[in-house]
């Protein structure tokens, strides 16, 4: 019988003698690319907003022509030449007239600006020397030398061989309060000059910290919630999304106003009498305004997984737990807690990615000793334009949340984990 | 990157569509960009019924290089501080400008010698002096005011918290004039590894003290809330929060540092021949002195000084308030673009990482 | 202090609760329940077995009244101090624990050593043929599994008392009642005492020694199946527990245990009084639909028959079910052997039923 029964070869096959796999991947191509057509939209929307720009970002962390392709006859004679070799004439004339043309299309700045990353105080040497560099006739060492004789810095011609490769490790390297020295051996930044390593500590940190208050906080509300009678934990829902319903931005402000020195806090403990006028609290533009404020506008994430794992765990269970013999508190911590480890994982992971990544809460409250790593990577964004730094800082902020998020799959797993 | 900026751009760029009679001018939002609508924006639209859209950012050095780099540039003619001029300028991001499209003086001075010197760029034209100075709150201190920038950082003789910018640039400089350098010799000194020692030495000693401010708004509210004693911020800010609402702030010019502001056109910009109409009609001699009626910052040209007079309530002289005004000048520090273009990365680190140790 | 037995091993003494203050879910109720016995609390939902449970569990407390085991007052005692074993209706197995350590988990927390609960756990689940799913999680269980499991786990811990709320609901049928022979053999072969809560009369009908009919927060009627079945109380627990018929009527005459009946269409029948008293008054008739004859020589002399139309013939296998229309009645039940030679009727049949006095109880009317 030529039917669907396992024939000698093993494999099986349908009547008409088509082996049965392919004859059900053909069935299914319709409704397969159907499928398919229906999810294209978000796809292609996920890859142009977010996996086409986090590419990019990637990208830029370790690419920077800002040399390379404004001043082309230097770097070609940086790649024929071994690195220490120090500049003959052909590099001399290749510098002066690459000046030159990058003046004319005023790129020069581009390239005082790349090479200033790496090497302070050099950018206005690159800008002054091509406003001149029309001028400049052969021999061109001693037309440069006499504009400024800076130029016959051996470092700068080391520098500018390292940034004459367009991918470089080195934002990646200063992001880790490291560069390099002469000879291109990564060694670490000046102590004076260091500052990503503690601040992603402190980021990481503060994050934890934050989390945790969510957890103290948000449990007890989220229990609440799943157990009140429909009607009230409706009201309390409310005033749990309420925060979500009004502007970052008011909310953060509103802290403001709370918590200065000449704040509502304040004012109504110095009346009070708890503290002295003189003794007001700082409690913000400081690590305590980030926490308390953070706190507030994170703590709905944690509830929400929170209520979304307890609403369906039926009284029974602690009922159960109570009538063999457990004391409450043993009943809670055996049978409900345990139960609702996929909403704190949840809960925790959520608020601890959002907290590492925050930015205008403690921009705001923040003083100095409360900033977080992003608002460093706003600074290069914003301020000080050095957008390959800024990537670079992000990069490693976005793989050390993949490290996390891979450490809590090994130690938890990622399928107990439950949003809503 | 690049293409999240073109995204983010091209929506912005729906918010300030131009059309064919309209151009889009960014500045710095507050009492700054009203001086600019009032003095610069109306008359123009009044002259040449051209609408002029003001756009308001923090800094608008930050999406103009955004904006050229994206290739999608929706603002014609942009307000930047100086040295963010000069820097955007040798980047390739502005047009060149013709000086030839500035008018000259009333007497027929060209324009060239009109404007204070340095005043006019490859790429920008001047149009204000601001200042970053100090100010007080008068009620914190009745008796023996604070006069002198030293009296800034002498946290003993004057208790209270202090503002300051968060940032090198200014801050640097301020504790050099304190700790009793000239103002001439201030930037040399800079230079020297010694001069960064002895500046960040400085600021140490107030450290505990300060309470740092990002945006220009802020130090006035922050004076305004009691968070702060003194605060150091821009002088046309302190003037409205002293002048149009009446706080109790007094503004100390000692040890103050000034620097033009002005405007430039967006290498692309979508406008580009009326945003140079714009920029004419905005620097002439008297748009400029009209500016000062709303603002306490200095005209760029030497024509416009004498136009100064009143404030727009008829009452108060603006030349005390003048960052330019020759009683103001006796200790005061033109900033130097030259040494921040070099100097901005490696201090800016240097300063967060000294704002981050504790 | 009160008239009840004090020896009773589970005593509820005027007991009364009220969840809003404005209306009572239980209603005074008394009820003593003997060590060793199985006790079932039958009623409709919402009528107060499931509350007196729990506040014998000790999750809900008594508003009013004295709740006693073994002669303590247990009004104040925590659930965890008062060794109750209970079975819950959807088990309430801990998901996240394995088979073995929900059994262990009442063990723990009373501090045995863990070769004493390795030796008990091993036992109670070998008592209800589980032994080989020691190491599953609830999840990977059938019902009738789970089912077992949550009644060794309710045992392990050797109580004398286990409450059961409604714990075979959500099984199918064959299940259920093979379940039924099971609880009821490990309660007989353990010697425990059993209070099981459920609104299924065959299943309270078949395991228990003593059933208690809830209604509106009152007990109905407490008394041994065959009692309840065949000599109920009034019409709610005639109407509750199996099927009857239910014909009104005034009270004609009353002598000595026996009543005659006239129905509002005029005809006149037997009946055997249980709550009325004299003459002229109103009741409610019932008869089960098996006692009803329509052969007269069945019936005893001077039995009162009265006309009936078949309207309806059913057949169910192993009964016949006929419904007749009686006294004006469209819904009146007989139901006949299926034996050989048995009177096959059939629709449009004109005939005559009655019944033994004895087998016709006038009841309080509703």
């Amino acid at each position: 019988m030529a039917d669907s029964s396992a024939p000698a070869g093993g494999l099986l096959t349908t009547s008409d003698g088509r082996s049965l796999k392919s004859a059900l991947a053909s069935a299914q191509k319709r409704a397969k690319r159907r499928a398919f057509l229906l999810v294209l939209p978000l796809l292609a929307f996920i890859v142009i907003t977010f996996i086409v720009p986090i590419g990019q970002l990637m990208h830029q962390a370790i690419y920077n022509d800002g040399f390379s392709a404004n001043m082309p006859r230097v770097t070609a004679w940086f790649a024929e030449t071994p690195p220490g070799t120090p500049p003959d004439e052909t590099a001399w004339e290749a510098l002066a007239l690459d000046l030159k043309d990058a003046a004319a299309a005023r790129t020069v700045g581009v390239v005082g600006t790349r090479v200033n990353y790496e090497m302070s105080g050099t950018r206005s040497l690159f800008t002054s020397t091509a406003r001149a560099a029309s001028r400049f006739e052969p021999p061109y060492r001693e037309a440069l030398l006499e504009e400024d004789a800076k130029w016959d810095d051996p470092v700068l011609w080391g520098t500018m061989r390292q940034v004459s490769d367009a991918y470089s490790a080195n934002f990646f390297l200063a992001a880790l309060d490291m560069t390099r020295d002469v000879n291109g051996k990564i060694v670490p930044m000046p102590e004076d000059r260091q500052i990503y390593v503690s601040l992603f500590l402190k980021t990481f940190l503060l994050a934890g910290l934050i989390t945790f208050t969510c957890f103290v906080l948000g449990f007890p509300i989220a229990h609440l919630l799943a157990t009140l009678p429909m009607r009230w934990s409706n009201l309390l829902m409310i005033l749990v999304l309420l925060p979500f319903w009004t502007s970052l931005l008011v909310r953060t402000t509103s802290w403001m106003v709370l918590l200065q020195q000449q704040g509502v806090v304040n004012n109504s403990l110095v009346s009070l009498g708890l503290i002295s006028e003189d003794g007001r609290i700082q409690m913000i533009y400081n690590q305590a305004g980030t926490i308390i404020a953070m706190t507030h506008i994170l703590l709905p994430f944690m509830i929400l997984p929170l209520y979304s794992v307890m609403r369906p765990i039926p009284p029974s269970y602690v009922r159960a737990a109570r009538s063999l013999g457990a004391t409450s508190w043993t009943a809670f911590r055996r049978v409900y807690l345990p139960q609702t480890l996929p909403g704190v994982g949840a809960g925790s992971l959520l608020v601890f990615i959002l907290a590492v990544g925050y930015y205008i809460t403690p921009a705001l409250v923040g003083g100095a000793s409360g900033q977080l790593i992003s608002n460093l990577i706003a600074f290069h964004m914003q301020s000080s334009l050095n957008w390959s730094l800024a990537s670079a800082l992000a990069a490693l902020l976005l793989g050390a949340v993949l490290v996390l998020y891979w450490l809590y799959d090994r130690l938890v797993g990622i399928d107990n984990l439950k949003l809503g | 990157m690049r293409k999240l900026l073109v995204l983010s751009t091209a929506l912005s760029g729906f918010a300030v569509a131009a059309s064919a009679q309209e151009i889009a001018v960014m500045s710095w939002g507050g009492a700054y960009a009203t001086s600019q609508i009032e003095a610069y924006h109306k008359p123009f639209t009044a002259q040449t019924g051209i609408t002029v859209v003001n756009v308001d950012a923090d800094n608008p050095a930050a999406p103009i290089k955004a904006q050229v780099e994206a290739g999608n540039v929706t603002v014609d003619v942009v307000d930047l501080e100086y040295a963010d001029a000069v820097r955007l300028c040798d980047e390739g991001l502005l047009e060149v400008l013709d000086p030839s499209i500035l008018s000259p003086a009333a007497d027929g001075t060209a324009a060239m010698d009109d404007f204070l010197p340095g005043a006019v760029t490859d790429c920008f034209v001047a149009t204000i002096v601001f200042s970053t100075l100090y100010a007080y709150d008068e009620s914190k201190y009745p008796s023996d005011p604070p006069t002198t920038i030293a009296d800034f950082f002498d946290t003993a003789k004057y208790p209270g918290k202090r503002g300051m910018r968060k940032g090198a640039k200014v801050n640097l400089e301020m504790a050099l004039m304190a700790d009793g350098v000239p103002a001439d010799e201030v930037y040399a000194l800079l230079e020297t590894p010694e001069g960064v020692e002895r500046a960040f030495a400085k600021l140490g000693t107030i450290k505990s003290d300060v309470i740092w401010w990002e945006a220009g708004a802020q130090p006035p509210q922050l004076l305004a809330d009691g968070e702060v004693a003194m605060t150091t911020g821009y002088n046309g800010r302190f003037f409205a929060a002293t002048v149009t609402e009446g706080k109790p702030f007094k503004q100390v010019f000692d040890g103050q540092v000034y620097e033009y502001d002005g405007y430039a056109i967006p290498k692309g910009a979508p406008n580009m021949d009326l945003a140079k109409q714009f920029i004419t009609f905005a620097t002439t001699t008297q748009a400029l002195a009209d500016q000062a009626k709303w603002i306490a910052y200095g005209p760029a040209r030497q024509s416009s000084g004498p136009l100064v007079g009143m404030f727009m309530d008829g009452k108060t002289e603006m030349g005390p308030y003048m960052p330019t005004a020759a009683n103001n000048l006796t200790n005061a520090l033109p900033s130097s673009y030259e040494f921040w273009v070099d100097r901005d990365t490696e201090l800016n680190e240097r300063f967060n990482a000294w704002l981050a140790s504790n | 202090m009160s008239e009840s037995h004090t020896d009773a091993f589970v005593a509820f003494d005027r007991v009364q609760k009220s969840y809003d203050g404005a209306s009572l879910v239980v209603k005074d109720l008394n009820l003593n329940i003997a060590k060793g016995e199985f006790l079932t609390m039958l009623g409709p939902s919402g009528s107060g077995k499931t509350t007196c449970l729990m506040m014998l569990a000790g999750f809900e407390t008594a508003t009013n009244g004295e709740i006693r085991l073994d002669g303590v007052n247990i009004n104040m005692v925590p659930p965890h101090k008062r060794g109750i074993g209970m079975v819950f209706q959807n088990y309430a197995l801990f998901p996240h624990m394995t088979v073995g350590e929900n059994l262990s988990f009442p063990l723990e927390v009373r501090g045995m050593t863990k070769s004493t609960r390795e030796e008990k756990v091993a036992r109670a689940l070998d008592m209800v043929q589980m032994g080989a799913f020691i190491n599953r999680r609830p999840a990977q269980l059938s019902g009738g599994q789970q089912q077992r499991i949550a009644l060794a786990r309710a045992l392990v811990f050797d109580p004398k008392l286990v409450l059961m709320d409604e714990p075979l609901g959500a099984l199918d049928k064959q299940l259920r009642e093979h379940m039924q022979f099971e609880i009821k053999h490990l309660h007989e072969s353990l010697g425990i005492t059993v209070v099981y809560v459920t609104h299924d009369q065959g299943e309270a009908l078949t395991m228990s020694d003593r059933i208690a009919v809830f209604n509106d927060g009152r007990i109905q009627q407490l008394a041994p199946p065959a009692d309840l079945y065949e000599r109920p109380d009034n019409s709610f627990v005639a109407g509750f527990i199996g099927e009857n018929n239910k014909l009104p009527g005034t009270i004609e005459a009353l002598s000595d245990g026996k009543a005659l009946v006239r129905l509002a269409t005029g005809e006149l029948i037997d009946a055997t009084p249980v709550n009325v008293t004299q003459k002229g008054q109103k009741t409610l008739v019932s008869i089960r639909p098996e006692r009803v004859e329509f052969k007269p020589e069945m019936m005893p002399a001077g039995a009162h028959m009265i006309a009936a139309e078949v309207l309806e013939v059913i057949y169910m296998g192993d009964i016949l079910r006929a419904r007749l229309r009686v006294a004006g009645s469209d819904d009146f039940v007989m139901k006949m052997r299926n034996t050989l030679g048995q009177t096959r009727l059939s629709q449009g049949d004109q005939l005559k039923v009655g019944w033994h006095p004895q087998d016709a109880r006038a009841l309080d009317p509703l």
